[in-house]
């Protein structure tokens, strides 16, 4: 069978400036992927064109079999291939719990009509959704918060808010854009306790795009690396820290932060 | 259906008691006939704005709404004059004509946001009345005048409204269906907004990129509203025409556009009757104004100022002091 997410041969330029070239790598179902790499590697560039953000100048990327570059972020969202954002991006006048219930958009049966005239499917469907944003709240731990306005929530709560929006549209892939960035250490911690039991609960597939080490090395089955907008390595988190083109080009500097 | 509480339907009944008793009595008694004019321009102006509101509640500012109340009202003179057609047919068809207008537009300039958009609005309202000039069928700066009065509405003989121009009191009849119109647009307002069309609006107004990343088909619903929007410019155009029995490229101008933004504005964004309050209290403060002669823009405007200084949220947010408080 072939893999859930095939990222074939992408390539990215701004005008003169090539960000992603020739990247090709497979996300296997159910896996945490992560996509590492110093500042400028293209990282963002290449999370933007998997979630249809961006076009990409050529290469594609297939979500079982079908291609999901190049359209709009919408039909990516469709399909079951849902970023999040990082903290800034929310809706900020709205609770949680409103923020989780608009997110269930794309599981709606009635047609917006319906809602207009309030017909039984809309009826049915408003009930479902205050029902499932009450479960997953339930299980993302945010239950004291759920009245809060987004606008008043702390960076860390915001983060889960963000996950919390992604997965209430009931994805097959969670793309999570620096999941940890700006955190202390208990809060990765937590963080990663709550990615790994998205995967684990809700058979999610991830792949996120992070800066954060230690947390990438706890949390991930597979990292790829990045560098200057090239693909230099993959492979399990312990043969990313032996491998050698990666602690030249990206590692070496920091290999205290890595815990080598 | 509709689930609100005992004090809303309390207001809601009470709101329509004045709206189609108390007000018409009132007139009666003090014998202020011109009343009627001004107070069917209000309800008429109020659609319109209910448009534009709906623009700006997906983050959209419109100041073009004039150019498709332009476009009903042709429409629905066009129809009346030379098709012969109903009025209360040409009614919607000028409401739908604008919304197909709205659509074509809206495509390619719906995807500029903030002051792009507004500045390509501005200039609608100006196309639409050279647009007038220029082509035969409006007429030119003649404009089309002597338009019958609406004539009688019956399904399978069973008369629905009778025909104005046999009406006593056509001002009471304009009246009131000015009034009905506007109720009707409101409560589909309220409707919508409560809605999920409402709840994506709300979610696009607030994040563009997150709503597209829940699968929000953000460009389709933008033509959506827009269009709606345009549909009660129309509808109001095309009644406001019916009224002043003529239409001319005049009839709606920059000015006016201005003016269905601002209704919105002084009313509040964030209410759904926001614009209903605001046209009442705009039109009607700058009537009381007129005393003050050549000072009435200056007061006028000053006035204006001091209200979007103190009360950003609009009128409305005076009403509800308690629900602003706990956001903040």
């Amino acid at each position: 069978m072939s893999a859930l997410l095939q990222v074939q041969n992408v390539t990215k330029r701004f005008g003169g400036l090539t960000a992603n070239h020739d990247i090709s790598f497979d996300v296997q179902d159910n896996e945490i992927l992560s996509v590492i790499g110093p500042n400028g590697a293209g990282k963002s560039t290449l999370f933007k064109m998997i979630s249809s953000f961006l076009p990409t100048t050529s290469g594609q990327v297939l979500f079982k079999g079908g291609r999901i570059s190049n359209r709009k972020p919408h039909i990516a969202a469709r399909k079951g291939v849902v970023r999040t954002f990082q903290e800034t991006t929310i809706f900020k006048s709205m609770t949680v719990r409103e923020s989780v219930i608009v997110a269930q958009h794309l599981r709606a049966k009635a047609s917006l009509a319906g809602y207009f005239w309030g017909t039984r499917a809309a009826r049915a469907d408003v009930e479902r959704f205050g029902r499932y944003a009450d479960e997953l709240i339930e299980f993302l731990g945010m239950n004291a918060i759920a009245g809060e306005q987004a606008s008043n929530l702390p960076q860390g709560n915001l983060r889960a808010l963000g996950v919390a929006i992604g997965l209430a549209t009931d994805p097959k892939v969670l793309l999570l854009d620096e999941p940890f960035a700006g955190m202390n250490h208990d809060e990765t911690m937590r963080m990663v306790d709550l990615v790994r039991k998205v995967r684990d609960d809700r058979s999610v597939t991830v792949l996120l795009v992070e800066h954060d080490m230690p947390a990438v090395m706890n949390i991930s089955d597979r990292i790829v690396v990045l560098n200057f907008g090239e693909k230099i390595a993959e492979g399990t988190p312990s043969e990313i820290q032996n491998n050698e083109k990666v602690i030249e080009a990206y590692l070496g500097s920091v290999d205290d932060e890595i815990g080598m | 259906m509709m689930k609100l509480s005992a004090s809303r339907w309390g207001g809601l009944v009470l709101f329509l008691f004045a709206l189609f008793i108390v007000v018409p009595a009132l007139i009666a008694a003090s014998g202020r006939i011109d009343f009627y004019f001004t107070l069917t321009s209000v309800a008429i102006l109020s659609i319109a704005s209910a448009g534009v509101w709906l623009t700006f509640y997906i983050g959209r500012i419109n100041i073009g709404q004039g150019a498709f109340a332009l476009i009903g009202a042709y429409v629905s003179a066009i129809l009346v004059t030379k098709a012969g057609m109903s009025f209360w047919l040409s009614l919607p068809l000028a409401g739908l004509f604008a919304a197909f207008v709205a659509v074509l537009i809206g495509l390619p300039i719906l995807r500029l946001r903030g002051v792009y958009f507004a500045m390509i609005t501005l200039v609608l309202t100006q196309v639409v009345t050279l647009t007038a000039l220029a082509l035969p069928i409006t007429n030119g700066a003649k404009g089309i005048t002597s338009i019958p009065l609406p004539g009688e509405l019956s399904i399978f003989g069973l008369t629905l409204i009778p025909d104005f121009a046999s009406l006593e009191n056509t001002r009471l009849a304009f009246y009131y269906t000015a009034c009905l119109l506007m109720v009707l647009t409101f409560a589909a307002m309220y409707r919508l907004v409560n809605s999920r069309l409402g709840h994506l609006c709300r979610s696009m107004q607030q994040n563009e990129e997150l709503a597209s990343s829940i699968g929000v088909n953000i460009a389709y619903i933008r033509i959506i509203i827009f269009a709606i929007s345009s549909f009660l410019g129309g509808v109001g155009g095309a009644m406001f025409g019916s009224i002043a029995q003529s239409v001319y490229p005049s009839s709606f101008q920059v000015a006016d556009s201005v003016n269905f933004m601002l209704n919105c504005f002084l009313g509040g964004l964030g209410y759904v009757f926001g614009p209903m309050l605001g046209t009442l209290v705009l039109y009607f403060g700058w009537d009381l104004l007129f005393e003050l002669g050549r000072f009435q823009l200056l007061v006028y405007s000053s006035l204006l100022i001091l209200m979007m200084l103190l009360l950003p949220n609009g009128l409305l947010s005076l009403r509800l002091p308690g629900k602003q408080g706990a956001g903040k």
